[in-house]
């Protein structure tokens, strides 16, 4: 403010005034970061108000819906000796786990292949990718039934697990083929020169880099397996329940509270798995950055 | 040369294969199955039937209904879009929370809770009646099914409209406000036009889902609103007719190719 | 190449030769005591500046110097914390960047992708809602002063970088602004491309008789096209001046290290056109540093005369010989200190030379003061 002894009378009006529209100025800024914030939490609360309330129904010790009958645990503990639950869980995971292990290798090695492949193919191998992406879920799914059909397969495990294999490739090439192309191609060639055999040379280099790409595919891949349930209403038979079908199944007699304490416990666990693994990433990150 | 040559085509093989027989093939059937009979003979009435009264009324009701949700999808998403790149230090985390966790409960599961929420002695309606006022009937109504569209493809509209406002070069922003555009102009003259391509796609992302659906209906409609996605799947679990529901998927694949030709036409744009 | 630099060379004389006619200068930009910072980093500190009207004014440093952010608070992107700026006699310290009569040429160009060459350049005078048939023959003459007749209805995202960059001087000066700012705007092009363009934008300077605020870290740049420089480093003004000025007669340890090559060595000022380095007494110009004090000084290579041995005020080894073109640059060890020497005449390495120096190119600078100013220096 020393600045100011050079000006006379009415140029430290001026200033004061100018001060003054300046901190109406940041008001209005805070007031509509404020706003904003506001804003990101209502979205917020609307994409999570559902889940907040599946949860508190696990807890509930009245059947229905809307009515709180108090505090219980009772779900929890007959979940597990509920046979149907269990094996629709178990059904669930396997297909989960299996479909996005086999999408990894297939489409980590369209990508590699896709790479070096001429313009046109290459074009037309993404295009074909697309498909399952772009196209609505109710005509990938009858597209299947009707192959299957057609083939005289049975349906059932397996023929859920071709259709989530297929519906997960491109969630995989998605994720790997950004990290496969700026991949600097000398790192395998080095690895040659040096006497490297191309398979080794290819774990030992070309792998570790497109690591994270595998792997966000992998968790893309094994989260739109878990929450599938148009394709696999398509291609399932009788016996064989995933617990999105189970839970269409149960929709109109009204879902057994389990399937809340089941839910309940697979989302709690997941998100804690992630904020670990976020946590311990965060930590890399500042140990690298020292 | 020729020994990589070679490799790549070892490995592109697999992938081939399992493309044409898993994705090409089943989509040749689902075309002939929609263009024969049952006695295999060639005939276009599984796709004519579209015009039966019923079938007109479902996919009618499915292109409003879908148009809408599409449209209070972007009238949602833009603005969160907006404050998310300014607010940029949380937003990639926010991401995630939006639209990655919620999937790890099941969203059969998250769209059945909007029952408990908009039913008759609901969540929402004993809230109403605390407060004095009238309940409401929310429940087996076209704008629970809209809700329920919302709530499912939301995300779907939010990651094309984030990507193509973060990518925009904040000095082009400064550029518009330097020739002398107030904040108003600018955003009318250069970023919305910018992000058009984000748009486009989060239009085509929402609008096909929410077009074919027939669980959200099921679960929040009541069983009293048929969609067209309703009305093929009844075709395929119900009544067996393969050759129908299969002519009413292609009258839905015709409006899928459509959104997908104008989505990589304006992206041609983008790019030339 | 030689063409070029004749051009060069006739378009810096007649630009003196203008400014010499317009002795009447007239305060355009000032900047008062502006400071800011980011978090805990000072990024201006008490920054004091006066521009006037049809300079051309360089603001030169390292990166993270502060000379951006002046540009962006004189182009209204960014308030000071304290301090104000005035254009033309008025505070215009809280005017939005769209009201304030000057036009930025950014970095990275920053052309609006999804318009044309010619809705690119009409994109201001569209805003002002100018008319039609206006708007079209503004457009055709920027075109032309750019050298771009023809490209009009070309997409934005085909040219090449120079013709980007052209695009982006015309889409500025077409709104006929007071001052031209422009940050970096030949960084991202290859080096003779850059060099046309020195001579495209010394060229329009004079044909539209406008100020030009320019912010490079390219000291060449700098010297070439500039009227005034001021050399910027960790927030503060090093020194302003002349190209002449700044080159010849640094300020500073920082100044002279940071334009042109040098040796740059602590010495002593023993008394009045008298100094030692290394214990060597030389002639110098300078007065007035006192008696026996440290100071440093700076000779530029180029004035690093090779004599035979026994002529020389001092004797070294050549440790190293590089041909650069024109000249040869020499490394020497002259007891344990190197200096560098520019010389058409090459010497072999291992080879006992003489050095001497006029008195006129030992140019003898104050030690700095200050803890932030030597941190300043030992961080450059």
């Amino acid at each position: 403010m020393e600045k100011l002894t050079y000006s006379s009378g009415t140029m430290r009006k001026e200033a004061a005034l100018k001060r003054r529209i300046a901190r109406q100025e940041q008001k209005k800024r805070y007031r509509h970061l404020g706003l904003k914030r506001f804003y990101i939490a209502l979205i917020f609360i609307f994409m999570y108000a559902p889940i907040v309330l599946l949860i508190i129904q696990s807890f509930n010790r009245s059947k229905s819906r809307g009515h709180w009958g108090g505090f219980t645990l009772k779900w929890y503990a007959s979940l597990f000796t509920n046979a149907e639950i269990l094996q629709a869980f178990v059904t669930t995971i396997l297909l989960a786990v299996l479909s996005s292990l086999i999408a990894v290798i297939l489409g980590t090695m369209a990508c590699i292949a896709m790479d070096r492949m001429k313009k046109m193919d290459r074009q037309l191998m993404l295009g074909v990718t697309n498909i399952p992406m772009l196209n609505a879920d109710i005509v990938t799914g009858v597209s299947f039934m009707l192959l299957f059909m057609t083939l005289r397969m049975e349906l059932g495990f397996g023929t859920i697990l071709l259709a989530h294999i297929t519906f997960n490739i491109p969630y995989v090439i998605l994720n790997v083929m950004p990290r496969y192309r700026e991949l600097n191609p000398h790192i395998y060639e080095a690895a040659l020169d040096l006497g490297a055999t191309p398979a080794r040379a290819f774990f030992k280099t070309v792998l570790p880099e497109i690591m994270p790409g595998i792997l966000s595919g992998a968790l893309m891949a094994f989260t739109m397996s878990l929450d599938d349930f148009i394709i696999t209403h398509f291609t399932t038979g009788a016996g064989v329940d995933t617990l999105s079908t189970k839970i269409y199944a149960e929709v109109k007699l009204g879902i057994k509270p389990e399937m809340y304490a089941l839910s309940a416990m697979i989302f709690v666990t997941v998100l804690v798995l992630l904020a670990l693994v976020n946590r311990s990433q965060t930590a890399e990150a500042r140990k690298a950055g020292d | 040369m020729n020994r990589t040559k070679h490799i790549s085509r070892v490995l592109g093989l697999p992938y081939r294969l399992w493309a044409a027989v898993f994705i090409v093939v089943p989509l040749v059937m689902v075309i002939w199955y929609g263009l024969t009979d049952a006695n295999g003979h060639a005939t276009f009435a599984n796709v004519a039937a579209i015009a039966d009264p019923a079938h007109s009324k479902a996919l009618l009701m499915s292109i409003l209904l879908a148009a809408a949700a599409t449209l209070v999808c972007l009238l949602l998403a833009y603005p969160l879009c907006m404050f998310l790149v300014e607010t940029e230090s949380h937003s990639n985390s926010f991401l995630t929370m939006l639209l990655i966790i919620p999937m790890w409960m099941n969203f059969l599961l998250r769209t059945y809770a909007w029952q408990s929420i908009l039913e008759k002695t609901g969540i929402l309606n004993t809230a109403l009646t605390a407060l004095g006022l009238h309940p409401l009937r929310l429940i087996n109504t076209p704008g629970a099914i809209i809700l329920g569209m919302v709530y499912n493809f939301l995300p779907f509209m939010v990651l094309p409209i984030y990507n193509s406002l973060e990518k925009i070069d904040p000095n082009v922003i400064n550029a518009a406000r330097d020739l002398g555009a107030s904040s108003r102009q600018t955003f009318l003259k250069v970023t919305f036009p910018l992000s058009l391509p984000g748009v486009i796609s989060g239009i085509n992302l929402v609008f096909v889902p929410a077009l074919t659906t027939f669980v959200i209906t099921s679960l929040l409609g009541g069983g009293k609103i048929l969609l067209i996605g309703n009305v093929i799947e009844q075709e395929f679990t119900l009544a067996y007719d393969w050759h129908l529901g299969s002519g009413l998927s292609l009258v839905l694949l015709i409006f899928i190719i459509i959104s997908v030709v104008i989505s990589t036409l304006t992206d041609k744009e983008e790019e030339a | 190449m030689k063409q070029r630099e004749v051009r060069l060379a006739k378009a810096i004389k007649s630009r003196r030769l203008i400014r010499r006619k317009l002795k009447l200068k007239k305060e355009l930009i000032r900047l008062k005591g502006v400071s800011k910072t980011y978090g805990d980093k000072t990024v201006l500190d008490d920054l004091d500046l006066t521009i006037h009207e049809n300079e051309f004014v360089t603001l030169l440093g390292p990166s993270g110097c502060g000379k951006t952010t002046t540009l962006r608070m004189i182009a209204g992107f960014e308030t000071p914390d304290q301090g104000s700026v005035w254009f033309d006699g008025k505070d215009i310290t809280n005017l939005p960047p769209n009201q304030r009569q000057l036009n930025t040429v950014f970095q990275n160009y920053a052309l609006f992708t999804h318009m044309n060459v010619a809705d690119n350049i009409a994109f201001g005078l569209n805003i002002r809602k100018k008319e039609k048939s206006y708007i079209k023959d503004k457009v055709d003459y920027a075109l032309k002063l750019v050298g771009l007749e023809g490209y009009g209805r070309r997409s934005v995202t085909n040219l090449s970088g120079g013709q980007q960059q052209r695009v982006a001087i015309a889409r500025a000066i077409v709104n006929e602004p007071k001052v031209l700012l422009l940050d970096e705007p030949l960084a991202a092009l290859d080096l003779k491309l850059r060099q046309d363009m020195q001579y495209e934008l010394i060229r329009l300077k004079n044909e539209l008789g406008i100020t030009f605020i320019y912010v490079t870290h390219d000291q060449q740049e700098a010297l070439t096209m500039s009227d005034t420089i001021v050399v910027m480093n960790q927030g503060y003004i090093q020194q302003m001046g002349s190209p002449e000025k700044i080159y010849n007669e640094p300020e500073n340890a920082f100044v002279a290290d940071f334009i042109g090559d040098s040796n740059l060595f602590p010495a002593v000022f023993l008394r009045d056109e008298r100094i030692a380095i290394d214990g060597v007494e030389f002639a110098c110009v300078d007065k007035g540093f006192g008696k026996n004090r440290p100071v440093d000084i700076v000779i530029r290579p180029e004035d690093v005369e090779i004599t035979e041995p026994e002529k020389g005020t001092v004797t070294g080894v050549v440790t190293d010989l590089i041909f650069k073109g024109v000249h040869y640059e020499m490394c020497i060890d002259v007891n344990g200190r190197e200096w560098v020497a520019h010389s058409t005449r090459p010497h072999a390495v291992d080879e006992r030379v003489g050095i001497t120096i006029d008195p006129f190119n030992i140019q003898v600078m104050n030690k700095p003061e200050s803890e932030d100013e030597q941190a300043a220096e030992l961080e450059a």
